[in-house]
């Protein structure tokens, strides 16, 4: 019964969308401002009503589908226009929705003062229906436009100072960025349809494991070309150089698109489609790996920048590789864990850091502030208690989901990723501790004429539910004891998969085709029982090791300012870092400058000289031969006459 | 007494109408073009004659009157031009009028 309100959910954005969007600016910012947020505050309570409704379904049952009409009708191809609620999209509809209700209202505190108050915010909620979209599809296509529309509300916010070159740099960078995934993820639903004949969700699902042979070319491709997708939206190598540049936006538009829920819409296209990504272990292990570079790389970067929410931008990088590290192992209810709890602390961080900026009229540059804990109380607890979070100190939110990460890396029996996750762990307490010292801690750097000040109630309040949330998100997942870890409870039917049977069926269609199938046996053996005691061990590790990286970012930031210029001071190591190990460079010159001289060198002798060249070129001949013709045309009768007598004569010598 | 052959008339016919084209021609005022022109219907109404009496019948004696007639009506509407081409511009040269041309 609950569960039939679905389709509400992305109904109220969109309805917020439209009039915002139409009539923002007769109706006044206020209005404005209650129709956005309202809107989504909407949403979430619709979504928790949902969620209600399906906590009292039976576990196996926890699967709704709503159509409401077919969209398309082609041949053998039917795409319906359907929701589909399980526990996974679930999860997702509500940080998704409840997240982005705070946002929303901070966003009315931080946006005051702009004319185009009412553009920003139908943006954003355009931006949440097709979020919305994109998580609650019922088959690959509604999830495409889902991801499309997020990839447009993404471009017009990070472009929404338009007037600012680096702005609309910024937005097409990361239009185009994302249209590489975007492509490599159409090719792949294609594919599927292929296969398939469908591309229903379920369908697919239940089909996979009969139709696709494990560890076959086919799988492999359509799975590698799902994570090509992933890495564009999620910001993964090679794909990532366009989040830290997005952060040209408004800082309540990092926090929500680009930290808490667009980024993050990669790994749960990934997990959604783990009965895919299980049939090919080529693909998981890139995929791990990938995400365990990722994670490492970013946080190198984040230690070294100086803008505020770039160090932010970078960690979110980071935190995602994580999350793609875990989907990589198999680990699916870690990484969505992961997702939820990085929503949570890094929307917090995001937005502390807009009060910041907010306090210090525009400010960005950490080296111009120090000292806020005074000026900005509110601001400095939330963002401390976020911090703690993020580094992975007990019992915060970060502790439990990275640890969890940490542990499935090491039971996958693969240590080097476990040592690329571990590093990262490292690099991360550093980094954020480092820009927790130098913003709210030491002496203060401010413009003498720049006074800090605290931001308005309407801002601080989703800091504190947000601190709050990343206090005490960890509680989802506490691990060590059977029974208590409540999202893997929650989830476990979504990532049921039935390995033994699915190699049975690969290995017979093998046989089918007349080749010898490979041993499997070694896939099929049970899985250790969850040791407690390496798991403490490893906690206690993790737990030592970010407090090794938040004491030194003390002794380099508090006890001894000046070591970091010491030790940094001429080496040549520090500065490829701190340009970002010149990839944007390296991509400019090998991909955008040739590209720009190939399209230029189209246009100019291509288009303008061989195209525009034979059309100008015929309507030229026909002119000048009219030009011709038209000096018969001379306006004396008698040489009418003439021509007269000429042709008569002409036809009497014919016909005679 | 012996009949003129059918032979020189066609000859005064073609020649008179040889004169006529070459008159349209060269000639420069419009009245001469004019009558050029009267003179080529003229070679023509010879022509009709000599053949209807050639060949004993009717029908060329009535289409010569035919022609008399456009070439009354034509003259009357032709020198209606002539005139107002003078009024235009005081002259009748033709080569003066090329004023069709764009």
């Amino acid at each position: 019964m609950l569960l039939k309100l679905t389709s509400l959910v992305p109904l109220y954005p969109l309805i917020g969308c439209i009039i915002n969007g139409f009539f923002g600016l007769r109706i006044g910012k206020n209005a404005v401002g209650l129709i956005a947020a309202g809107s989504v505050g909407l949403s979430f309570l619709t979504t928790l009503i949902i969620f209600i409704g399906l906590v009292m379904t039976p576990a196996e049952e926890r699967v709704f589908e709503q159509v409401l009409f077919t969209w398309m009708a082609v041949g053998d191809f039917t795409a319906e226009f359907g929701f589909q609620v399980d526990p996974l999209s679930m999860t997702m509809m509500l940080f998704v929705t409840g997240v982005g209700f705070l946002i929303h209202v901070y966003s009315i505190g931080y946006m005051h003062e702009e004319y185009s108050f009412y553009r920003f915010f139908a943006y954003m909620n355009l931006f949440m229906f097709s979020m919305l979209l994109l998580i609650m599809g019922n088959n690959f296509l509604i999830m495409f436009i889902g991801w499309e529309g997020v990839g447009c509300c993404s471009y017009f916010l990070i472009g929404y100072y338009f007037e600012k070159k680096s702005a609309c740099d910024a937005g097409t960078k990361a239009f185009v960025m994302n249209r590489v995934g975007d492509f490599a993820f159409l090719l792949a639903v294609m594919y599927i349809f292929n296969i398939f004949g469908s591309i229903d969700f379920t369908t697919v699902f239940h089909a996979a494991p009969e139709k696709l042979i494990y560890d076959s070319e086919t799988v492999t491709i359509i799975t590698m070309l799902l994570f090509v997708g992933a890495c564009g939206k999620s910001a993964q190598i090679p794909l990532y150089t366009w989040l830290p540049d997005a952060m040209e936006g408004p800082t309540p538009v990092s926090a929500l698109i680009h930290a808490a829920t667009m980024v993050t819409a990669g790994v749960y296209m990934v997990v959604r489609c783990n009965a895919l990504f299980a049939l090919a272990p080529i693909t998981m292990w890139t995929v791990a790996f990938i995400g365990g570079a990722t994670a490492i790389f970013a946080a190198t970067i984040g230690m070294t920048q100086f803008d505020i929410k770039r160090v932010l931008a970078y960690s979110t990088v980071s935190q995602i590789g994580y999350m793609f590290m875990a989907v990589g192992v198999g680990a699916y209810t870690a990484a969505i864990f992961h997702m939820v709890t990085h929503a949570f602390f890094k929307a917090c961080l995001f937005l502390g850091s807009g009060s910041v900026i907010h306090g210090l009229h525009g400010e960005q540059d950490m080296r111009k502030m120090g000292a806020l804990k005074s000026h900005m109380p509110i601001t400095f607890v939330t963002f401390f208690v976020s911090t703690l979070a993020i580094a992975g100190i007990f019992p915060l939110s970060g502790f439990f989901s990275k640890d969890e990460i940490l542990y499935h890396a090491l039971m996958d029996g693969n240590f080097i990723l476990w040592g690329m996750g571990i590093t990262g762990a490292l690099l991360t307490a550093f980094y954020m501790f480092r820009l927790v010292f130098m913003t709210f801690f030491g002496k203060s750097n401010v413009d003498p004429q720049v006074h800090p000040h605290e931001s308005p109630k309407i801002m601080t309040m989703p800091l504190v539910i947000l601190a709050g949330l990343a206090f005490f998100g960890g509680a989802l997942g506490i691990p060590l004891f059977h029974g208590w870890h409540i999202l893997h409870n929650w989830l476990e039917p979504v990532f049921y998969f039935d390995m033994p049977s699915a190699l049975e069926h690969s290995a017979h269609l093998l046989h089918e085709q007349g080749k010898h199938a490979p041993s499997w046996s070694h896939l099929l053996q049970p899985e250790g029982d969850h040791n407690v005691w390496v798991e403490i061990a490893l906690m206690l590790l993790s737990l030592s090791i970010a407090v090794a990286g938040i004491f030194g970012a003390y002794i380099c930031y508090i006890k001894k300012p000046h070591l970091p210029d010491l030790l940094t001071e001429g080496q040549w190591g520090y500065d490829l870092v701190k340009n970002k190990y010149e990839v944007d460079e390296i991509y400019d010159e090998t991909i955008v400058k040739p590209t720009l001289e190939g399209s230029k060198l189209l246009w100019k002798e291509c288009d303008a000289k061989g195209i525009d060249g034979a059309v100008n070129g015929t309507a030229q001949i026909l002119g000048w031969l009219s030009n011709q013709a038209r000096n018969f045309q001379s306006g004396f009768v008698r040489n009418y006459a003439l021509f007269m007598v000429v042709g008569f004569i002409g036809l009497l010598i014919v016909t005679l | 007494m012996e009949m003129v052959p059918l032979t020189h008339y066609l000859f005064l016919s073609a020649t008179l109408f040889v004169i006529g084209v070459v008159g349209v021609l060269v000639r420069r005022n419009a009245i001469v073009v004019f009558m050029s022109i009267e003179i080529m219907l003229n070679a023509v109404n010879i022509s009709l004659i000599a053949f209807d009496r050639y060949l004993n019948l009717h029908d060329g004696q009535i289409f010569s009157f035919m022609v008399m007639c456009v070439a009354a009506a034509e003259v009357s509407v032709g020198l209606a031009i002539i005139i107002s081409l003078f009024r235009n511009k005081p002259t009748i040269n033709l080569d003066e009028f090329n004023i069709m041309k764009s």
